[in-house]
């Protein structure tokens, strides 16, 4: 699966898509083929806040259970509801249609620095 | 050749639910000699139910053959080794539990007066006499249900300990190859939990501990043999290490099936331990509890011990409610009983030296087991095994066969497997503890199909991946469930209903 | 097998253990015994407790008749001598009796889903309060006085350290919960609402009208019970969102205290912060149906510190004893009994002076009037009969109150003698 290059990623394998004060955010197609068979996803509402670095929900596989941290911070608007009734979507389409949650960015993000472009991220799945 | 575990006569038994037929009872109550009471006037019409739809209707017969059907489904110590690491399934004694049910203890009420309870009092205070001596501690409250219970007993107690000394801290250490339960337990009891990372050897490394013992540590939770099957060497020095910090030591007893009578954990170092009487002293674990989670304090924790206690008053036991410093209660009344006497009754049969032999024993069936598979599964690490073993699947996964899928090939030759993928800091985990109840035979046996599936994974390698081949049940699709949990039936799930396998 | 390993006596296996932690001396616990000493020895304590007594005993451990079909069920090996069923292609027996013990606990609560058991009915108290402060994040449990006295003490002990302040609520001289009082400490903070029917008194509660106070301030409704033949006649407590309870009714010996079974039930909606193992059903590789622990993800092995509840086990066989009770009773059977226990409750209680008015099932506070509690039971111990609980060690104000229990095997002309005891004058 290919990683789009205007998405952002991080070392815990989120991906994130700015555009503008929004952002996208959800899992690598690299995590969820080490998860396994996703079964659930916990989600925040809309309305909490998400902080950079600190984890907002999680992913469940049968035996195991991963926490999802926040690449940037803002304030979610959308939770992906399909994901409720549908978690394995997570494993076929993670970088489309299985995004976890949209946020509007806090004003202060000039975090995105430390994030990586999507050549920096294959490497770094490639070597880990 | 493949010993089938299967002998289903009948593989094709419906939910009670399904058996059930309108009016059909299987039970019959005595007359009633008072006279009936119409519910409706003395509770209230509000106050009454409706009949408890869909509840089952069979006779008696059915209920005996239903259940009777449905044990054949299910591997048991009783039809072979069940070498589960961690869990020590060794036989259950069967006089055990005809002692328990002795007509006199079994139908004891808990608030019967205290006269009339002398005899299960004793038994309370004879056991937790023997374990004390066993463990080599000060006092045992036998009140909590089990390992997890007794955890939480125990922290809680540490943290009261420390509370009167002005700070409870806010950390307990583990080791990273703890039980789950462990750090599960700290954080219900408000600690935050700091993992310490094992050494090369599988052993808590010194520097890493004395780097992370500051004043902040409440107690450390170490398992002791650890959960690789070995014995921490630096036990002394670990303890020594949190005591100088001001800290507690609490060890996690559920591999003490490899100590009792060769070394007391009271005597090293250890300020709190629980045993799992259903593990080290043999009481059934019937497909998963009762159990009993008995703890055993050193002298500075007694005080804090749950209410209430033993206390012999004028040559007679009572209960003393009286604890100014106790935790509380952790659970009602005082403890799973029942399990207490076939706990005592195993210790009774065996005494002070057959404990120790069959410590012994279990030690020589799990190095036995080592030295046959060594050649042909890598030893997760050389130190020398105590009870139990641990092998990671490097060489197998080398083939794409992993420690779950020979786990499952095991069931084909008629074995359960042994504990999979645990601990966490081995790769691929093939955790056997064979305990000292297993005869030779049966250890070659086990030997055999492990070795008979490593040549399995040299050769075809997808007979493996696919197993078990020979059960009523193949694999089940646990994804499903996780996915969509069904977990009771309805009577629309009669449509989806398909018969099992013939 | 000495030889394979390389060594020459077993006590070199001791070498493996580090010098300075061996134990050299001999354990102070006598030598083995036979079986028969020790069957002896167990009779013998059993004949010095209250063997040949007629109980009236209650307050969360019952005294019911135990159909011979249990034993007969629980001893085979396959299921007394089995661990956790982790490995589901060998252990459907055990999974698919847990899918019926936790089909069946739902049919009794009238709640959606159930687990597959818990240590007891105490211990299920404290995690149901931990779920409520999780599903609404909030962390105030208030529970009234009227659930079982060391149920309460165990809420306590579990809770103190969690940031979970609980506080209790009074009862009113009816002895159901005073609604007064629940809604004066009732508030925004409240995650739980804790309240036991039959409670500790005997009484049914209004279930109902407690769920449309509690759930206006967005508190959860917990709702507790010790005795689980009431569910066989009174109304299950299908308003609330978790039910917790004891099943030591359903055939588990008195056994003075334990091990029991306790159950925890709950609303759909929660299924994922129940605590504990859970039997799902699913399919096997051949398309059939077939069952699997379920939901793992919630439990410590795999959350660790983030874990719902630190609890491991459940008491698999206990259940397994209260299924085949459920299953031998069935459905019209548990109402008969249920039926059974309430008219001799009834008979009782219609010849003592009763402490409150209000409904009862099969326990009720009687009055000593002029004796002390201590004095009635010292004169039935002299009859062959436990009398019942005194209430002033756990309700000071309830002094002079006893609370007794008559089962379908209290025989009326033990009742009988219960009455004249409280009738008749003390002996000088």
């Amino acid at each position: 699966m290919s990683y789009p290059e205007s998405y952002k990623y991080t070392k815990e394998h989120e991906w994130v898509h700015i555009e503008g004060d929004r952002a996208t955010i959800g899992i690598t197609d690299h995590a969820q083929h080490e998860l396994g068979d996703i079964v659930f996803v916990d989600l925040p509402k809309p309305g909490s806040a998400v902080t950079k670095g600190q984890t907002f929900g999680s992913v469940e596989s049968v035996k195991a259970v991963s926490d999802i941290y926040a690449p940037v911070s803002g304030e979610v608007t959308e939770a992906n509801e399909l994901l409720a009734k549908t978690p394995e979507q997570l494993n076929s389409d993670p970088h489309g249609a299985a995004w976890l949650i949209k946020v509007k960015l806090s004003p202060s993000n000039s975090e995105t620095d430390s994030l990586m472009s999507a050549a920096d991220y294959q490497n770094y799945v490639g070597a880990e | 050749m493949i010993k089938k575990v299967s002998r289903h006569i009948v593989q094709n038994e419906p939910l009670l639910f399904e058996l059930s037929s309108p009016g059909k009872v299987g039970y019959q109550l005595p007359e009633l000699d008072v006279p009936e009471v119409s519910a409706e006037k003395v509770l209230g019409a509000e106050h009454v139910r409706d009949d408890i739809e869909d509840f089952p209707e069979v006779s008696e017969f059915e209920v005996l053959r239903h259940f009777s059907r449905l044990s054949t489904w299910n591997y048991a110590i009783d039809l072979g080794l069940y070498p589960l690491g961690s869990c020590t399934m060794k036989y259950n004694p069967r006089v055990n539990e005809l002692v328990a049910r002795t007509e006199g203890l079994a139908w004891a009420h808990p608030y019967q007066p205290e006269e009339l309870s002398q005899g299960c009092m004793e038994v309370i205070a004879a056991l937790e006499q023997a374990l004390a001596e066993i463990t080599g501690m000060d006092a045992v409250t036998l009140q909590p249900a089990a390992g997890a219970h007794g955890e939480f007993t125990g922290i809680l107690m540490i943290r009261a300990l420390l509370e009167t000394r002005g700070n409870p801290r806010k950390k307990i250490l583990v080791p990273d190859s703890a039980h789950g339960t462990n750090p599960a337990t700290a954080t219900a009891i408000g600690y935050s939990v700091e993992n310490i990372k094992s050494n090369d050897r599988g052993m808590v490394d010194l520097a890493v501990l004395e780097r992370a013992v500051t004043e902040d540590v409440a107690g450390l939770m170490i398992t002791n043999p650890n959960t690789v099957g070995v014995f921490e060497e630096n036990i002394r020095k670990i303890c020594g290490i949190l005591h100088d910090k001001g800290a507690l030591v609490y060890m996690d007893g559920a591999n003490m099936n490899a100590l009792v009578g060769v070394a007391r954990p009271g005597d090293f170092g250890i300020d709190v331990m629980h045993l799992n009487l259903h593990k080290t002293f043999s009481t059934p674990h019937g497909g998963g509890g009762p159990g009993s989670g008995a703890v055993a304090v050193a002298k500075v924790l007694t005080p804090f011990l749950p209410s209430p206690r033993l206390k012999r008053v004028n040559d007679r036991w009572s209960w003393n409610y009286d604890l100014p410093q106790s935790i509380g209660r952790v659970r009602a009344f005082y403890g799973n009983y029942g399990v207490l006497v076939r706990a005592l009754a195993y210790i009774m049969a065996h005494g002070g030296n057959g404990l120790r032999q069959a410590t012994l024993d279990a030690l020589l069936n799990a190095n036995y087991l080592r030295k046959l598979l060594e050649p042909h599964y890598e030893i997760a690490y050389k130190a020398p095994s105590m009870h139990e073993c641990v092998f990671s699947d490097d060489r197998q996964a080398k083939k794409g066969i992993r420690t779950g899928d020979i786990a499952k090939r095991l069931i084909d030759y008629g074995f359960h497997p042994y504990t999979v993928s645990f601990p966490l800091i081995v790769r691929g985990a093939l955790m056997i503890e064979p305990t000292e109840t297993e005869p030779k035979r049966e250890l070659d046996l086990f030997a055999d199909a492990m070795i008979s599936i490593a040549k399995e994974i040299e050769e075809n390698p997808e007979l493996v991946r696919n197993a078990p081949h020979s059960t009523r049940t193949p694999r089940v699709d646990e994804v499903t469930a996780a996915r969509k949990p069904i977990v009771r039936w309805k009577p629309e799930s009669k449509a989806s209903l398909s018969p099992a396998a013939d | 097998m000495l030889d394979v390993i390389g060594l020459k006596s077993e006590e070199d296996l001791v070498s493996y253990l580090p010098a300075d932690v061996r134990f050299d001396g001999r354990l102070a616990i006598p030598d083995g015994k036979s079986e028969y000493e020790i069957v002896d020895y167990f009779r013998e304590q059993g004949a010095r407790n209250a063997s040949g007594y007629a109980s009236f005993l209650g307050a969360g451990v019952y005294h019911h008749y135990r159909p011979v079909l249990v034993d007969t069920v629980v001893s085979r090996g396959e299921f007394l001598t089995s661990y956790t069923p982790y490995q589901a292609e060998i252990s459907q027996g055990t999974l698919t009796s847990i899918y019926e013990f936790q089909t069946m606990v739902c049919q009794l609560t009238g709640m959606d889903v159930a687990n597959a058991s818990m240590y007891d009915g105490s211990s299920a108290v404290p995690e149901a309060a931990m779920m409520a402060v999780r599903i609404t994040g909030r962390d105030k449990v208030l529970i009234a006085r009227t659930v079982h006295p060391e149920y309460r003490e165990v809420l306590h002990t579990c809770t103190q350290h969690q940031g979970i302040p609980v506080a209790e609520f009074e009862y009113t001289k009816s002895g159901t919960v005073d609604l007064d009082d629940l809604a004066a400490k009732l508030d925004n903070e409240t995650a739980a609402v804790m309240v036991q029917s039959p409670n500790f008194f005997g009484i049914i509660e209004q279930i109902e009208e407690l769920s449309s106070i509690v759930s206006r301030k967005g508190a959860l409704l917990v709702v507790v019970f010790t005795e689980a033949v009431s569910l066989g006649l009174v109304r299950p407590p299908k308003e609330a969102d978790i039910v917790v309870g004891e099943l030591q009714s359903f055939a588990i010996s008195p056994a003075y205290g334990g091990p029991y079974a306790g159950i925890i039930a709950a609303r759909e909606k929660y299924i994922r912060q129940l605590p504990g193992r859970l039997v799902g059903e699913t399919k096997d590789a051949n398309g059939h149906r077939a069952f699997c622990l379920t939901l793992a993800t919630r439990e410590q092995h795999i959350r660790r510190e983030k874990a719902t509840s630190n609890i491991c086990t459940n008491q698999a066989l206990l259940a397994l004893m209260a299924t085949v009770f459920m299953s031998v009773y069935g459905r019209q059977g548990l109402r008969e009994l249920a039926q059974q226990n309430l008219a001799k409750a009834h008979y009782l209680a219609s010849k003592l002076d009763l402490q409150f008015d209000a409904p009862f099932f099969n326990e009720f506070v009687a009055r000593t009037n002029g004796k002390t509690p201590e004095q009635i039971n010292r004169e039935l111990l002299d009859e062959k009969i436990v009398g019942g609980l005194p209430l002033g060690r756990y309700y000071p104000e309830l002094e002079n109150c006893v609370l007794l229990c008559a089962t379908e095997m209290s025989r009326r002309q033990d009742m009988d003698r219960v009455a004249e005891a409280f009738a008749k004058e003390t002996r000088a």
